[in-house]
C-alpha cells in the first residue's frame, strides 16, 4: 500500500508566509477532503505539491512512498505517481489532448499506443463528447467540460496519488456528480488515493471522504470523520477565520479530539 | 530568348530614373533593419541565364502533390513550367511573363516600381518574371506551385512574380523561395492582383540558405469583393525581411495576412505591413506569430489606414511574438490611422516568452519540460498553419520548425 505524506510543509508566496507546517498523510485508496476558508492556503497546498513555480517551500517534506518530492521537477512528481486536477484547467492552444497523453505517457517509459482507445473510452465513461477531444487541451471548453476533461485525463494516467483543487468549483451538479464518481471509482479500480481540497461539502456527496481535514490559516487545524463536513457546512468556518489574528501564529490552540497526529 | 523592345526600354528607363540610394534606417519603414549593410556594389547582378531544374527544386515538387501547374526559377530565369492541358484551354497561364497574355500591362500593374528603392531595382534587373493569369471565371482546382531557386553565390537576384486572377476566378499560388547555401542577395517584388469577386490564395515559403539576404515586396490590390489570402513563412536568410502592401481598393474586398516566423541564431526576420481601406466595407485581418531564439531578432511594425471613404471598414491586426531566449529580441510596433468613424479596428501585439502556466500544465501531467515547451513552440503556429494556402506546404513548414527546436533555441 502506498502512501502520500506531508510533514510540516511550510511554503511562502513573494515573502509571505502561506503554510505554516501542513501534515497530512493519505493512503492508497483513501479519500481525505480539505476543507478551509478563502485564504486559508488551500490552493497553495495543491500548488506546491505538484511544484507550481512562483512557491518556495520554507520547510517540511512531502513524500510518495518514500521518494522525496520537493526536490524533484514537475513532471518528476508526475512520474513518482501525483497528479494535480486544477481549480483552473489552462488553455494549452495548438497541443491536442492526445498529444499531451502519449507524450505524458512515454516521459514515463509506458505504453502509449493505448492513448486513443483509452481516451475514447474514459470520455465516454465521464461524459465527454467525442468531438471536444479534437480540440486543443481546454481551448473553448465550458467550465464543467474542463473539469470533466482533467477527471478523464486523470482515469488515463491512472496516477498513485491526484490532488483535486476545487474540483466542484464552476461546474454543474451533472458533471459534478459524472467526476466525483469517477473519482470514486478509481479508489477501488486503481487504489487511487485522494486529497480532495474543497471549500463545500458538495463534492463529498458522492467521493466518500475517510477523514475530513480543516485548513486554516496555513495549518491542519481539526480532522474528523465525514461528519464534520457536514457540521461545517452548517456553521461554517467562522470559528477558525476569528483567530485571524496575529496571536495565532505561536501555537495551536485547537484541542481537537479528531486532530491529525502531525498537527 | 531576348527581351522585347518594350521590356529593354521599361528597363533601361529604371536604371536611369534612379541612383538606387539606399534608404537610411532613421526612415520609420528601415527603422531596426538592417539595411544600413548593404552595399549593393558587393554583389553581381545575374545577367547569363541559368539552364536545368535543380535536383532540390525538383524534390521539392514530387513532395508538393497534385499540381495544376508549375515553374521552376533558377537565378531569376525560368528554366521551366508547366501547366494542365485543361487549364490552356481555358486560357490559364503559367510561366515566363514576357510570353504570357498582356504581358505589356501585366508587369507593374500593381507595384510599378515597388514601393522602394528595391522595388525599382527589381524593375531595372530582374530577368524574367514569372505570370500567372487566370481569366475571369475559371477555377483552378489543384495548386500552382513556383520554386524560385538560386544557387550562384555572391549574386544580386531580381525575381519578379505578377498573379492576375480575373473576375470571380480561384486559384491558390504557393511561392517557394529556396537556395543552396550560398551568399546572395535577393529582391523579390511580387504583385497580386484580383479583380472583383476574384479569389487568390497565395503562400509564400521563405526558407533560403542561411547566408541568402533578402528583401521582398509584396503589394496586392484587390477590387469589388474581391478576397486575397495571403500567408508567408519565414524561415531562412541571414536577413529575411517582407514587406506586404494590401490595397483594398474595391467595395466589400477583403484582405486576409498571416504570416509564420522563427529566427534562430544571429537571423534578423523583418517584417512591415500596410493595411490599406481604400473603399467602404473593406475588411482586412491580420495575424503574424513569430519566434526567436538564439540571438536572433525580429521586427515587426504594421500600419491600418482607413480613408474618409472606406466607411463598414473591419480591419484587424494581431502580432504575436515568443522569445525563447534571453538574447533573442522582438520588436512589435502596430499602428493605426483612421479617418472615419465607421470602423471596426482593432490592433494587438506581445512580447513574451512561452507561458509559463502551459508549460506547469504540460508538466503536471508528467510532460518533460523541454517537451512540454516544444510541444507549445509548435502548437503556437498551427492557428496560421491550419490556414495556409496549400496545405501540401505545411509538413515542410511544420519540419523546418521542427529541425529548429531540435537545434536548440534557448540560447
Amino acid at each position: 500500500m502506498g502512501e502520500l505524506r506531508i510533514q510540516g510543509l511550510k511554503a511562502e508566496v513573494a515573502g509571505r508566509q502561506i503554510l505554516n507546517g501542513v501534515d497530512l498523510v493519505v493512503k492508497s485508496g483513501e479519500v481525505h477532503a480539505v476543507m478551509g476558508p478563502n485564504g486559508a492556503g488551500k490552493s497553495t497546498l495543491s500548488h506546491v505539491l505538484m511544484g507550481k513555480p512562483g512557491y518556495t517551500v520554507t520547510g517540511g517534506s512531502v513524500t510518495i512512498d518514500g521518494v522525496d518530492l520537493l526536490s524533484l521537477p514537475t513532471y518528476e512528481r508526475a512520474k513518482a505517481g501525483l497528479f494535480l486536477a486544477m481549480q483552473y484547467p489552462v488553455e494549452v492552444p495548438g497541443v491536442s489532448l492526445e498529444e499531451l497523453l502519449t507524450e505524458a505517457l512515454s516521459a514515463q517509459g509506458r505504453d502509449a499506443s493505448v492513448v486513443h482507445a483509452t481516451v475514447a473510452a474514459e470520455a465516454e465513461r465521464i461524459g465527454l463528447a467525442t468531438r471536444l477531444l479534437d480540440r486543443p487541451v481546454n481551448v473553448d471548453l465550458s467550465g464543467g467540460e474542463k473539469k470533466r476533461n482533467e477527471t478523464m485525463q486523470l482515469a488515463v494516467l491512472r496516477p498513485k496519488f491526484a490532488i483535486l483543487d476545487e474540483l466542484d468549483s464552476g461546474l454543474d451538479v451533472d458533471a459534478l456528480r459524472a467526476c466525483s464518481r469517477r473519482v470514486e471509482a478509481a479508489t477501488t479500480e486503481f487504489d487511487l488515493g485522494v486529497l480532495a481540497i474543497t471549500h463545500y461539502s458538495r463534492l463529498l456527496e458522492e467521493l466518500k471522504p475517510d477523514v475530513v481535514h480543516v485548513l486554516a490559516q496555513g495549518r491542519i487545524v481539526a480532522a474528523g470523520g465525514p461528519e464534520l463536513a457536514d457540521e461545517l457546512e452548517r456553521t461554517g468556518y467562522a470559528e477558525w477565520v476569528e483567530e485571524e489574528t496575529p496571536a495565532t501564529a505561536a501555537a495551536d490552540p485547537f484541542a481537537d479530539p479528531f486532530a491529525d497526529p502531525f498537527a | 530568348m531576348s527581351s522585347p523592345q518594350w521590356l529593354v526600354e521599361r528597363r533601361s528607363a529604371a536604371v536611369q530614373t534612379d541612383e538606387f540610394a539606399m534608404p537610411s534606417s532613421e526612415e520609420e519603414v528601415w527603422r531596426y533593419s538592417r539595411v544600413a549593410d548593404v552595399d549593393l556594389s558587393q554583389w553581381a547582378i545575374v545577367s547569363d541565364r541559368s539552364e536545368g531544374v535543380p535536383a532540390e527544386a525538383a524534390a521539392l515538387l514530387d513532395s508538393l502533390g497534385h499540381l495544376a501547374g508549375t515553374v521552376v526559377v533558377r537565378n531569376g530565369a525560368v528554366v521551366v513550367s508547366r501547366l494542365d492541358e485543361a487549364l490552356v484551354a481555358k486560357g490559364v497561364y503559367v510561366g515566363s511573363l514576357v510570353d504570357g497574355p498582356d504581358a505589356q500591362n501585366s508587369l507593374g500593374v500593381v507595384a510599378d516600381g515597388g514601393p522602394d528603392v528595391f522595388g525599382r531595382l527589381n524593375d531595372a534587373h530582374f530577368l524574367d518574371g514569372v505570370l500567372v493569369h487566370v481569366p475571369a471565371g475559371v477555377t483552378v482546382e489543384a495548386p500552382i506551385a513556383i520554386i524560385d531557386w538560386i544557387d550562384i553565390d555572391g549574386s544580386a537576384v531580381y525575381p519578379r512574380l505578377v498573379v492576375r486572377v480575373g473576375a470571380d476566378a480561384d486559384v491558390r499560388v504557393l511561392d517557394w523561395h529556396g537556395s543552396a547555401d550560398i551568399a546572395a542577395l535577393v529582391s523579390p517584388l511580387v504583385e497580386l492582383d484580383v479583380d472583383r469577386a476574384g479569389r487568390l490564395s497565395y503562400g509564400n515559403v521563405q526558407m533560403r540558405g542561411p547566408r541568402v539576404w533578402q528583401i521582398a515586396s509584396q503589394v496586392s490590390r484587390v477590387l469589388n469583393d474581391g478576397t486575397l489570402t495571403s500567408s508567408h513563412a519565414g524561415l531562412g536568410c541571414d536577413y529575411g525581411r517582407m514587406r506586404t502592401d494590401c490595397e483594398l481598393i474595391g467595395r466589400g474586398a477583403t484582405g486576409n495576412l498571416s504570416a509564420v516566423y522563427f529566427g534562430t541564431g544571429s537571423q534578423t526576420l523583418d517584417f512591415r505591413t500596410f493595411q490599406h481601406h481604400a473603399a467602404p466595407d473593406t475588411n482586412s485581418n491580420l495575424l503574424f506569430k513569430g519566434a526567436v531564439g538564439g540571438q536572433s531578432r525580429s521586427i515587426y511594425t504594421g500600419l491600418i489606414r482607413v480613408e474618409k471613404d472606406a466607411r463598414g471598414t473591419n480591419a484587424f491586426q494581431t502580432n504575436r511574438n515568443l522569445k525563447l531566449s534571453d538574447t533573442a529580441w522582438a520588436e512589435s510596433v502596430p499602428n493605426l490611422e483612421i479617418e472615419t468613424n465607421d470602423v471596426k479596428c482593432s490592433h494587438a501585439s506581445t512580447v513574451g516568452p512561452v507561458d509559463e502556466e502551459q508549460v506547469f500544465y504540460l508538466e503536471s501531467r508528467g510532460v518533460p519540460t523541454e517537451i512540454a515547451e516544444r510541444l507549445i513552440v509548435a502548437g503556437f503556429f498551427d492557428e496560421v498553419l491550419e490556414e495556409f494556402p496549400v496545405a501540401a506546404a505545411v509538413p515542410l513548414i511544420a519540419a523546418a520548425i521542427d529541425e529548429r527546436l531540435d537545434a536548440g533555441v534557448n540560447s
